[in-house]
């Protein structure tokens, strides 16, 4: 019976556990080994050992990318997440009409990433943008979002939020989860809405936000498509920010403009390591502040 | 070490192996061994990528490129522009298409890794006559001393201006032309208008970063020396040509303003920049002028060529070119193919179509710039007087610059070159740096590559 079942659950995981095999493992394992050698897609892979990874160290632009992904991760991860919760907040106390303000939130959230990047030209455009427009009608002379360095990644950031609603509908199902019989405590120890806010929901909600935390630093290090279109793609041939080069823009051009494949899976693993050390440095650091329901410690 | 540990490391290695045989390239082309002969009959199936050719000049050339290889031959296309991954891998994989249709300035670089074939036998075989192609289109298919690809189109510059605006300024085109830079920056200066902090008139646009390859040539310096192995980028010639174009934006409150008031017009539209006069003059490819001509043909525009600091007429040509991958299944077919596609009858064919397209709408037929200058002559013959001499003068100034062409040789790190001077031409645009130390630095850079892409080459 037991070994039957046991036959009937690797039965049912196989797509996956296949699925896995052909697309995720078995690409990474051969990035690995890629990355070991000299292969520009036509030509057999020559080994050169640790060659690439000798060369992304003396790479100026590999350091520019990263700087340039760890500034627009350290603005877009925290702005994301308070920017949700706050919303996730206000629907919470919607009642009905939450239901439509959950969708409306949502749906920016189904924008094709590229269309995004062209939104953000428009939007952004330092004379004729409505960002600079509505700053213009309260006396701000709006920067050049989208060619001066110092303004390229708040511009981004900025337009991150455009798909902030999938975070707030992840709070906003936590938020409804969290035990009312807590709050009316609170309440009767005299907790205004502040104190019960921070001493109720967000401690009840913590593994949710620490979700949604961990998620959006992984996207934020992996982030192309809307800075890729906004300032290298095929709209803008010849235009480009340096400001905007993020770590997965220069990958994809060595991987496959370049046609420097080997270089390119150096430095898929490259961001691999970065993005394990920070999360595990999170997931360190969330013991203190993470806390989940029937957790024994 | 446990069995389970054994276990997972033995399996670990298996992957790494077998992913190391699944990465076997086909490199190192050699030329086909088929037998190209103008007169045999041929068969099988012809896959061509990336050619769209919706319009009449493709289709024409394309039915007359099926009917020269007859009946035979199943003609089948990969549309859209060329993927260049999608390619590659396909010729890595053995299933590439027979035929390849990809930009010009791509030639040196799937030549370089093996992915195309020199055309030598081809061209020879079927007859070919190379001798019609315009120079500088045939010298960027030109990799190592064997042709490549064959050319076709040639996309130049032409000066476009707002007469009314130059008038205004008390200015004529020659002041815009480029043959003076001092008269350029002075024009610039007279015809940029400013309010509110805001720009409202462009004076002069000087194209960057794209053209500073015309605005080197046109103070005498390539940015690539003529065998494609030295970048020429610091070249005080290239700095100075920089400063200048650079300088046009400063005088007009930054690269800034101008780019945001550029991209916030109506470019393809009745609103264009010319039509709306908010735009002084600029150098711009020659199809920008059928763009003018269809949405705004009273458009107060003059035209003149592009000038070099001697006043001579001058264009970066620019075009795409058919090629034949490495393992393709029918060499002999894409050989005729591209040869139909290309010369002089099927090209008067196409721009007889285009002409009686035009004229049933009431347009003017502008010409057509074939990479071909035998075909060239022909077509021209088609241009008739439009009775407007503004439209005119484009169709005559395009041709004179067509005839004044430049580029830059095939090499097999095109695209890192491209990137190093693109990129340090927008350093100096965004205020990152300094043009000497922009261009000092894409200088290495682009040594840098070639260097590497040529070792390359040189060890097969």
């Amino acid at each position: 019976m037991r070994r039957s079942e046991t036959r009937a659950a690797w039965l049912f995981i196989s797509p996956w556990v296949v699925g896995f095999l052909v697309f995720t493992a078995y690409p990474v394992l051969y990035t690995a080994y890629l990355s070991l050698t000299d292969y520009d897609v036509i030509n057999d892979p020559h080994f050169v050992g640790l060659e690439n990874f000798r060369t992304l160290m003396d790479d100026p632009k590999v350091a520019l990318a990263l700087r340039n992904t760890a500034v627009f991760v350290v603005m877009s991860v925290p702005t994301h997440l308070l920017i949700a919760l706050f919303l996730a907040l206000l629907l919470n106390r919607a009642g009905r009409a939450s239901g439509f303000f959950r969708t409306a939130f949502f749906l920016p959230k189904m924008t094709p990433p590229v269309a995004v990047g062209i939104l953000l030209l428009l939007l952004f455009n330092g004379q004729s943008g409505l960002i600079n427009r509505v700053l213009g009608s309260v006396g701000i002379d709006g920067p050049a979002w989208t060619t001066d360095p110092t303004w390229v990644k708040p511009g981004l950031v900025m337009m991150t939020l455009w798909t902030v609603g999938g975070s707030v509908v992840i709070l906003l199902a936590a938020l409804r989860s969290v035990p009312q019989e807590l709050y009316d405590a609170a309440r009767v120890d005299g907790a205004g809405w502040w104190r019960q806010t921070w001493h109720v929901t967000v401690p009840m909600i913590s593994g949710a936000l620490f979700f949604v935390f961990i998620v959006n630093t992984i996207h934020a290090f992996q982030s192309f498509t809307e800075a890729y279109t906004a300032y290298f793609g095929s709209g803008n041939t010849t235009y480009s920010n340096d400001a905007a080069l993020f770590y997965a823009i220069y990958l994809f051009q060595q991987a496959f403009q370049f046609l420097h494949m080997g270089y390119a899976s150096a430095l898929a693993w490259l961001l691999f390591v970065v993005i394990m050390l920070v999360t595990l440095v999170q997931f360190r650091v969330s013991k203190r502040f993470v806390f989940y329901e029937g957790e024994q410690r | 070490m446990t069995l389970r540990r054994v276990s997972s490391l033995a399996a670990v290695t298996l992957s790494v192996t077998l992913a190391a045989a699944c990465a076997k390239g086909t490199g190192n082309a050699a030329e086909p061994q088929s037998s190209f002969n103008p007169s045999a009959t041929l068969s099988g199936s012809l896959q061509v990528m990336g050619f769209g050719g919706d319009d009449e000049i493709g289709q024409v050339r394309l039915a007359e490129a099926k009917k020269a290889l007859g009946s035979g031959v199943k003609v089948s296309q990969v549309k859209g522009d060329l993927d260049i991954q999608q390619f590659l891998s396909a010729v890595a994989s053995g299933q590439p298409p027979e035929i390849v249709y990809a930009n010009r300035d791509q030639i040196g670089t799937f030549a370089s890794r093996g992915a195309i074939v020199p055309l030598d036998s081809c061209i020879k075989g079927e007859g070919i006559d190379t001798s019609a192609f315009r120079n500088p289109a045939l010298d960027q298919v030109t990799f190592a001393g064997h042709v490549y690809g064959i050319p076709e189109f040639n996309v130049v510059q032409i000066t476009q201006a707002n007469k009314d605006l130059l008038s205004q300024a008390g200015l004529t085109v020659d002041d815009v032309n480029g043959s003076s830079w001092d008269k350029v920056t002075a024009a610039n200066k007279k015809l940029a208008k400013t309010s509110g902090g805001k720009l409202k008139v462009i004076g002069f646009d000087s194209k960057l970063p794209e053209f500073l390859p015309l605005w080197a040539k046109a103070n005498g310096a390539d940015l690539i020396s003529a065998d494609g192995k030295k970048a020429q980028l610091n070249d005080p010639k290239v700095v100075e040509a920089l400063q200048f174009a650079v300088g046009i934006y400063e005088d007009q409150g930054g690269f800034s303003k101008v780019k945001a008031f550029r991209d916030s017009a109506d470019f393809f539209g009745k609103g264009n920049q010319f039509a709306t006069g908010v735009l002084g003059a600029m150098p711009m490819e020659q199809w920008y002028v059928n763009v003018l001509n269809d949405v705004s043909p009273n458009a107060p525009m003059v035209f003149d060529t592009v000038r070099g600091k001697d006043g001579k007429p001058l264009a970066f040509a620019s075009g795409s070119a058919w090629a034949i991958p490495k393992g393709s299944k029918n060499a002999q077919a894409a050989c005729r193919f591209a040869k139909v596609m290309t010369q002089t009858e099927s090209w008067v064919k196409a721009a007889q179509k285009r002409v009686e397209l035009r004229q049933k709408e009431g347009k003017v037929f502008t010409g057509l710039l074939t990479g071909n200058a035998k075909a060239d002559e022909e077509v021209r013959k088609l241009v008739k007087p439009s009775g407007n001499p503004t439209w005119d003068s484009a169709v005559e100034k395009t041709y004179a610059a067509n005839d004044a062409t430049f580029s830059l040789p095939a090499n097999p790190a095109d695209a890192e070159f491209k990137t190093a001077w693109q990129d340090a031409v927008n350093r100096v645009l965004n205020g990152q740096q300094e043009p000497k130390a922009a261009l000092d630095q894409a200088q290495q850079e682009a040594q840098k590559a070639l260097d590497a892409a040529w070792a390359e080459w040189d060890k097969k």
